[in-house]
């Protein structure tokens, strides 16, 4: 065999062994999301969503973890979106190179790899204790925005990297201020990759769990939230009490809740897959 | 001429990015309704110089400066100077087109709206007469809502062009501004140049001798940072005072 032949050898084994190595992930996920609906489908109806939860599996409803993850959702993104998103154009527009801009960096990329857990004392301590928020949405949500925050500064400043200098430079001659120019060009040609980061950070925090165990969400919750500082509990934490008790009957809750949470998540990307292209298509350079 | 009649007067310039000096001891007196070529091979300091004028300098991290630049007699560097004032008067036109994403209409109404203006009436005629006056309202004065990505290369540098001429300026810097593009809008735009002449001094950087020889009414010929010679181009071109100008012009180094 000559060397192209045995490049070419190369290069089709490679691609097989790609073709195993992404198939092999899908085919799990496949395997496991078809357990879950065959297990779970059945059991969603709007009972289902609307009931309480209950000692007897077959009465028992999603309702209150349901309210508790929507407002957990958007107590969360009214807290971590300004605040990530002004940290992230701060960094990325008004400071100068210098060591503390890069001390700055790698911390907050470090944070983003914190694990959850962490998160959780944390909330515990500041917003649970000190704060005397106690096992409220807020402390719980407040806890969530801190974990979430780090991923949407750095979203946020690749996204605001990735626009041209030239355009800025356009802006700036023509007389425009900084913050003019970050309103009226910056922004609107980075909302594309700063709404995904957003929206992705967030469908992290929906699916969040250990965190807001250590805060105090509580498994179980007579009523559904009606306040910031209403005791919650979220979907996550419904599906991990379910699962731990014997009987047959809250296996198939959890499936089906589940099934809830999956969609909600996969809407969320969805929906910034969605927005990603469409700003796309508006913005060529 | 006296000394209050120029343009533009820099009085001891020099240029600093960092330990690296860019420009040293610059002395450069601009004539209103001229324009004026910097010329000299790359890094020689003529880009610097022409940022100096608007200040576009400031956005370098490691820029200083010393000695003054003087515009109608006002130090732009002036603590009491407003930098987007300046702006306003002092247009600039960059070396690739760079158009907002945004519609034709938009581009060129852009710096009167960061201006505050409100006056739809008013923001309308002086798009209208900025194209006029960039030689693009022709072509395009039907699709003015369209994006001006549909536009071509050298239409895009018109564009430009009129978007800096919107906002009312008096002074017109030029990066290069033809280097990007083919030889007829290229001539378009010297077209242009030669026409606006009337009503604004206009500064412009290029790398070709023969654009600098057609459309410059006076030349400066930059080399490491120094001004080498400054005159009539007429003169710099057929009868160069100093060897250094005369090798680069005749191309034998740059």
């Amino acid at each position: 065999m000559n060397r192209a032949q045995i490049n070419r050898i190369k290069d089709k084994a490679f691609g097989v062994l790609g073709l195993i190595a992404t198939l092999s992930g899908l085919v799990i996920l496949s395997f496991f999301i078809g357990q879950i609906f065959k297990e779970g489908m059945n059991r969603i109806d709007l009972d289902f969503l609307m009931d309480l939860p209950s000692r007897k599996p077959e009465k028992a409803g999603i309702y209150t973890a349901c309210t508790g993850t929507l407002w957990i959702l958007c107590l969360t993104t009214f807290f971590a979106l300004p605040l990530g998103v002004s940290a992230g154009i701060y960094l990325e527009e008004y400071t100068k190179k210098s060591k503390l801009a890069n001390l700055l960096e790698v911390n907050i990329s470090n944070l983003a790899g914190v694990p959850s857990i962490i998160y959780g004392l944390l909330g515990l301590e500041i917003f649970g204790r000190i704060m005397h928020l106690g096992n409220s949405l807020l402390a719980g949500s407040l806890t969530l925005a801190l974990l979430i925050l780090p991923i949407i500064i750095v979203a946020t400043r690749e996204a605001i990297r990735a626009v041209p200098n030239s355009l800025r430079m356009a802006s700036y001659g023509l007389g425009a201020s900084k913050w003019q120019t970050i309103w009226n060009q910056v922004l609107p040609a980075s909302m594309g990759g700063i709404l995904t980061g957003v929206i992705l950070a967030i469908s992290r925090a929906v699916g969040e769990t250990a965190p807001l165990i250590v805060v105090g969400a509580l498994a179980y919750v007579p009523f559904a939230p009606s306040s910031p500082m209403d005791e919650f509990t979220v979907l996550p934490i419904q599906i991990f009490n379910w699962i731990s008790r014997p009987q047959h009957g809250f296996a198939v809750n959890a499936a089906a809740a589940i099934i809830i949470l999956l969609t909600i998540t996969f809407i969320m990307n969805g929906v910034a897959v969605y927005l990603r292209n469409r700003w796309q298509k508006k913005i060529n350079w | 001429m006296n000394q209050n009649d120029y343009k533009i007067q820099a009085k001891n310039v020099d240029v600093f990015y960092g330990e690296h000096k860019a420009l040293s001891n610059i002395n450069l007196n601009i004539i209103p309704n001229t324009v004026t070529a910097l010329i000299g091979p790359s890094g020689c300091g003529k880009s610097t110089f022409l940022r100096l004028l608007n200040r576009m300098n400031d956005y370098i991290d490691s820029f200083s400066m010393k000695g003054d630049v003087f515009i109608d007699g006002e130090n732009i560097n002036h603590s009491s100077v407003y930098v987007e004032e300046l702006r306003t008067n002092v247009g600039m036109v960059f070396q690739k087109p760079n158009p907002f994403p945004k519609s034709i209409f938009e581009n060129v109404a852009y710096g009167l709206k960061i201006q505050g203006v409100k006056d739809k009436k008013f923001i309308q005629e002086r798009v209208e007469t900025a194209l006029k006056q960039s030689a693009l309202w022709d072509e395009v004065k039907d699709d003015l809502k369209k994006s001006v990505l549909s536009l071509s290369g050298g239409q895009q540098q018109r564009l430009c062009i009129a978007r800096a001429l919107a906002v009312g300026p008096k002074v017109i810097l030029m990066d290069e501004p033809t280097s990007a593009l083919d030889p007829i809008s290229t001539a378009k735009i010297e077209e242009l140049i030669f026409k606006l002449k009337e009503q604004y001094t206009i500064v412009i950087v290029t790398h070709n001798m023969q654009q600098a020889g057609r459309i410059s009414d006076q030349t400066a010929f930059f080399y490491m940072g120094e001004l080498i010679e400054y005159g009539k181009t007429t003169e710099i071109f057929t009868n160069p005072k100093q060897d250094k100008t005369q090798n680069y012009i005749t191309g034998r180094f740059g």
